[in-house]
């Protein structure tokens, strides 16, 4: 149970990480002008930050298994 | 060249194969070889999420405002990094109780409320019709742009062509009987769809295949890779202001930050969703992959979309085609067929299967919470009497799946024109949004009750209605525009979208404002208000506490009452059928180690839940519970009992926490008194072995010495020489037993810790010498070759000399001792090895077998055959030694293989180093103490 209980705490917090990475004002440090290999800002962010906050719930969702 | 026929043909061949693969699944599932039991198809089924409106709509979204899209796959993200606690939750309420459908889940959780389960299902109806319809515009939309292959033209300005109209309706009634063939073959709807989900699963992959196709097109076909895309953009003075989408927008993080919660609340509760991911889940493990999988899944439906849209806008600057249908648009101006055709299929598979699951979800919802309760009421139907039900269940449902598809078509018809395609979708979200509080209240406070529920979802539901429901009607030319311009009677205050006078922000976050706050106050002030009744107050303790609570227990603990076998039996097959009821029975008995019928089988409160829980999941939990009282009789438990059930079930619970500890305190402490005691008589062994070992060594000597001295006393005769090798004897023994007596003296001292130490600095090579000096008189009498090898100059040890010395004699006389008699020889040699002196003594002996290297330094132990050879010491000296040398930090241990002589070692830390390793010898164990 306590496995259970410890995952989902980390999952939780994940959850906070990912609603401070997608609002202000995190959100608006990268809401500039500017290309990052021709992309604008933003995007690279949105996307970069998505597939990490992604890759982090599988890490959590498959660890101790 | 695209014939309106081949096109229509290419579709019917499409839903043909998903009828096929349903089919097949089914099948399988009948055969006991699921294909739906794995996580990839349950992640994959969970992106029944991503309707025509993603696939179209996402698109038309970016090109008007950039990343405005994202928050509706980045908000499930984020709830699906809670589904561990809150998913988890849910599904197993879910399956412990058999609950269907979100008004079932949400009735069962208030005290199993009929009219709570009512209301919850016309919120969804309501709700969600608009959204079937959407579905079924997008596909008439994109039907009717594809069938003018060449020319791109928009459906409104190609006028109302009948042929696609009649295309939505064939669609809606295909789908129409792809759902009563697989969403109802059985009646109990907790046993999975599994033909469904596995079709629903496919099209998920023809979906996102079709748009990543697309996508790649446009950004590796069409232009140059994703920076040459933007690169372009940027170009335009009207895109260049995308790039930094959220400034323009007025309130615009707001906005961004109410459209993620918005979506957080749809992943969960919109009624496919709750279908797929909760009544359609066959194994609560599946989740740990789905977790991640489906995120990816959105994820990669969305990377493609932001080139797409820019590549519509710098392919049709003139805004003459919609952006909603770039995805197929896009294809079609690049004369690429075949790829258009992929894309109008891709949008069928989308639209197709939100639409079916979406209905199966809606029609168990009417049938359970809407007409059953409603028909079982009605007395003059006598529904308690007929023999079979399951044909009317079925009926129903399947009357359902009709109604709601015809419904959802008739919207499309009359408003269909209306609003572009993401306003549907949001104002549906909208709508769902307001389960939330219920649900999310209602499995982790044990506080909410059903009139909060009621009250809460009510006034949620009516802000809804006022703020986007009716501004949409009023959009669409049914009401006056002055009602959104001025308010209702003239009064602005109440302006649908600027309610109590709040603008600046879009219609949805001004909904979503103000039914939360309606919603959540009124669901938390009613329910603080009263406190809850017993039915209310035991479903939540069956909600809140389902992980301590195992197995189906959780709700029989509240029943009492008398019921009889045969009526429950009879009351299961009625809404089951005999086949089901009996496996159900069958299952219950074997489980209590009986037969079915058996008369052993009691109708207790265990068989009653489980009758109760059978029943929910075929009508819900509210129709069940009806049914099973119209047939036990029951004692109705006050709130009071309720509550002492809970508190005696809480207290049970910690007692055996208590026990549970108690019993461990218990255990270990009798395992140390095991170990005290064994250590006991061990050492009582051992002081048995020593006294023993001890007068058998001093018998031997007095034994020789009495009998020589007998000799000698008994006659007086005996020669002088004689006389004196007997005198030399008795000497000689004496002299051993006096030896012996010393060494049991001095172990006994050393071994209870009252040896006197006396600690000085020395010099190990005048340890050595001094020894061989003094032993040089009995080497030579053997005719021993001695040879030392000592160092100029060795660190000082700190130790006590003569203690060093007698371990030093002890090794040189053992080795003396044990030399090849003939051509003996020892060898001495000192070095130092890091912080410590070694000393190595080797003889070229007859060695000592592995087994005897332990045993030699154990007390007594003699080396040697005791039997055959005389022995020639006390067998303590080497014991003794190792004593020493341990006390001073050092150890001691032999090296030998047999035959080849044994080399005898000990270290002694340096005087540097000696504080660190010293260590005064504890009295282990001895006949001393």
């Amino acid at each position: 149970m306590s496995d259970f209980e410890s995952k989902g705490q980390r999952f939780v917090a994940l959850c906070l990480l990912g609603v401070l990475l997608f609002n202000y004002p995190i959100l608006a440090l990268f809401n500039v002008s500017g290309t990052v290999l021709g992309v604008p800002v933003l995007y690279v962010y949105m996307f970069g930050a998505w597939s990490a906050l992604i890759a982090l719930m599988a890490w959590i969702a498959e660890s101790g298994r | 060249m695209l014939h309106g026929t081949t096109i229509i043909l290419i579709s019917f061949a499409y839903l043909g194969l998903l009828f096929a693969i349903a089919y097949f699944a089914d099948e399988r599932a009948d055969a006991g070889r699921s294909v739906i039991a794995s996580p990839y198809v349950y992640s994959l089924s969970l992106a029944v999420y991503a309707t025509a409106w993603t696939f179209y709509g996402s698109v038309g979204r970016a090109a008007s405002d950039g990343v405005g899209f994202l928050p509706i796959y980045i908000g499930p993200t984020l709830m699906i990094a809670l589904w561990w606690v809150v998913l988890r939750k849910i599904l197993r309420i879910s399956k412990q109780n058999r609950i269907t459908s979100l008004a079932d889940f949400i009735a069962s959780r208030y005290g199993k409320s009929a009219l709570l389960g009512g209301l919850v299902t016309v919120i969804a109806v309501i709700g969600i019709l608009p959204y079937i319809s959407l579905q079924l515009k997008a596909v008439s939309n994109s039907f009717a742009i594809l069938v003018q292959y060449p020319e791109i033209t928009m459906p409104s300005k190609a006028g109302a062509s009948s042929i696609r109209e009649d295309a939505a309706l064939w669609m809606a009634l295909i789908l129409a009987a792809f759902t009563i063939a697989f969403g109802t073959r059985h009646l109990d709807a907790a046993e999975h769809h599994q033909g469904m989900v596995a079709a629903i699963a496919f099209e998920s992959l023809v979906k996102l295949l079709a748009f990543l196709a697309v996508g790649i097109f446009v950004t590796f076909g069409i232009y140059d890779g994703f920076g040459d895309v933007f690169a372009r953009a940027s170009a335009e003075p009207k895109l260049a202001a995308m790039m930094t989408p959220l400034e323009g927008v007025a309130g615009g993080y707001s906005n961004w930050a109410w459209l993620t919660v918005l979506s957080m609340m749809a992943i969960m509760f919109l009624p496919r969703q709750f279908q797929v991911a909760v009544v359609e889940n066959v194994d609560e493990k599946h989740l740990s992959k789905a977790i991640w999988l489906f995120p990816v899944y959105m994820l990669a439906i969305n990377i493609f979309v932001l080139p797409i849209a820019f590549g519509g806008l710098l392919r049709f600057p003139d805004g003459t085609v919609d952006a909603d249908t770039f995805v197929l648009t896009l294809p079609m101006a690049e004369k690429h067929e075949l790829l258009a055709l992929l894309v109008f299929i891709g949008g069928l598979s989308a639209a197709t299967g939100m639409i079916i699951v979406e209905t199966i979800a809606l029609s168990t919802m009417v049938c359970n919470d809407l007409v059953m309760p409603v028909l079982l009421r009605l007395r003059g139907l006598r529904l308690n009497e007929r023999p079979d039900l399951t044909r009317l269940l079925l009926g129903i449902r399947r009357g359902a799946i009709v109604l709601i598809l015809i419904l959802g078509y008739l919207y499309f018809r009359l408003a269909g024109e209306a609003y572009a395609l993401v306003s549907i979708g949001l104002i549906s979200f909208a709508a769902v949004a307001q389960f939330a509080p219920a649900i999310l209240g209602g499995i982790f406070w044990k506080g909410g009750t059903r009139a909060g529920a009621l009250w809460g979802l009510s006034a949620g539901f009516g802000i809804w209605l006022y703020t986007l429901l009716l501004p949409a009607i009023a959009r669409s030319g049914w009401l006056p525009g002055s009602l959104l311009d001025d308010g209702p009677f003239g009064i602005a205050l109440l302006r649908p979208l600027q309610l109590f006078g709040l603008a600046g922000l879009d219609s949805i976050s001004h909904a979503m404002i103000w039914s939360m706050i309606a919603n959540v106050g009124a669901y938390i002030l009613v329910s603080l208000s009263a406190s809850p009744n017993a039915d209310e107050h035991r479903q939540a303790s069956v909600f809140v506490d389902v992980f301590r609570h195992t197995g189906e227990a959780g709700g029989a603990r509240f029943w009492r009452g008398t019921a009889s076998v045969p009526d429950l039996y009879s009351l299961l097959a009625r809404f089951l059928g005999t086949a089901a009821a009996d496996g159900a029975f069958v299952e219950y008995a074997s489980a209590k180690g009986l037969a079915w019928p058996d008369p052993a089988l009691l109708a207790d409160a265990g068989l009653v839940h489980y009758v109760e829980v059978q029943l929910a999941g075929a009508i819900g939990g509210a129709s069940a519970r009806i049914m099973v009282a119209s047939v036990v009789k029951e004692e109705t438990l006050t709130i009071e009992e309720v509550r002492d059930i809970l508190d005696e079930a809480s207290q049970v619970v910690v007692y055996s926490h208590r026990l549970e500890q108690k019993s461990h305190e218990l255990e270990a402490a009798t395992a140390e008194l095991r170990e005290a005691n064994e250590r006991l008589k061990e050492l009582d062994r051992l002081k048995d072995d020593f006294v023993s070992t001890v007068t058998h060594e001093l018998r031997t000597p007095l034994t020789s010495i009495r009998a020589f001295t007998e000799i000698l006393l008994d006659d007086p005769e005996v020669e002088l020489g004689q006389r004196k090798k007997f005198l030399g004897i008795i000497t000689k023994e004496t002299e051993r037993l006096t030896r012996l007596i010393n060494q049991v003296l001095d172990l006994a001292k050393i071994e209870s810790g009252n040896a006197e130490w006396a600690e000085t600095d020395v010099d190990l090579k005048d340890v050595i010498s001094d020894t061989l000096g003094a032993m040089g008189q009995v080497f030579k009498e053997r005719n021993i070759e001695v040879a030392a090898h000592l160092p100029d100059k060795v660190a000082l040890v700190t130790a006590d000399l003569d203690r060093m010395i007698q371990v030093m004699l002890n090794l040189l006389s053992n080795a003396a001792k044990f030399c090849d008699a003939g051509n003996g020889r020892v060898e001495i040699s000192l070095v130092e090895r890091g912080a410590s002196l070694q000393v190595d003594v080797r003889d070229n002996g007859r060695g000592i077998s592995p087994e005897h290297q332990t045993e030699i330094f154990s007390k007594f132990h003699q080396v040697g055959d005791t039997l055959t050879d005389k022995p020639h010491g006390s067998g303590l000296g080497l014991h003794i030694s190792r004593q020493i040398i341990e006390h001073f930090g050092g150890r001691l241990w032999v090296e030998s293989d047999l035959g080849c002589g044994a080399c005898f070692s000990f270290t002694v830390p340096t005087r540097v180093s000696a504080r660190a390793g010293y260590t005064s010898v504890p009295s282990p164990i001895g006949a001393s103490e």
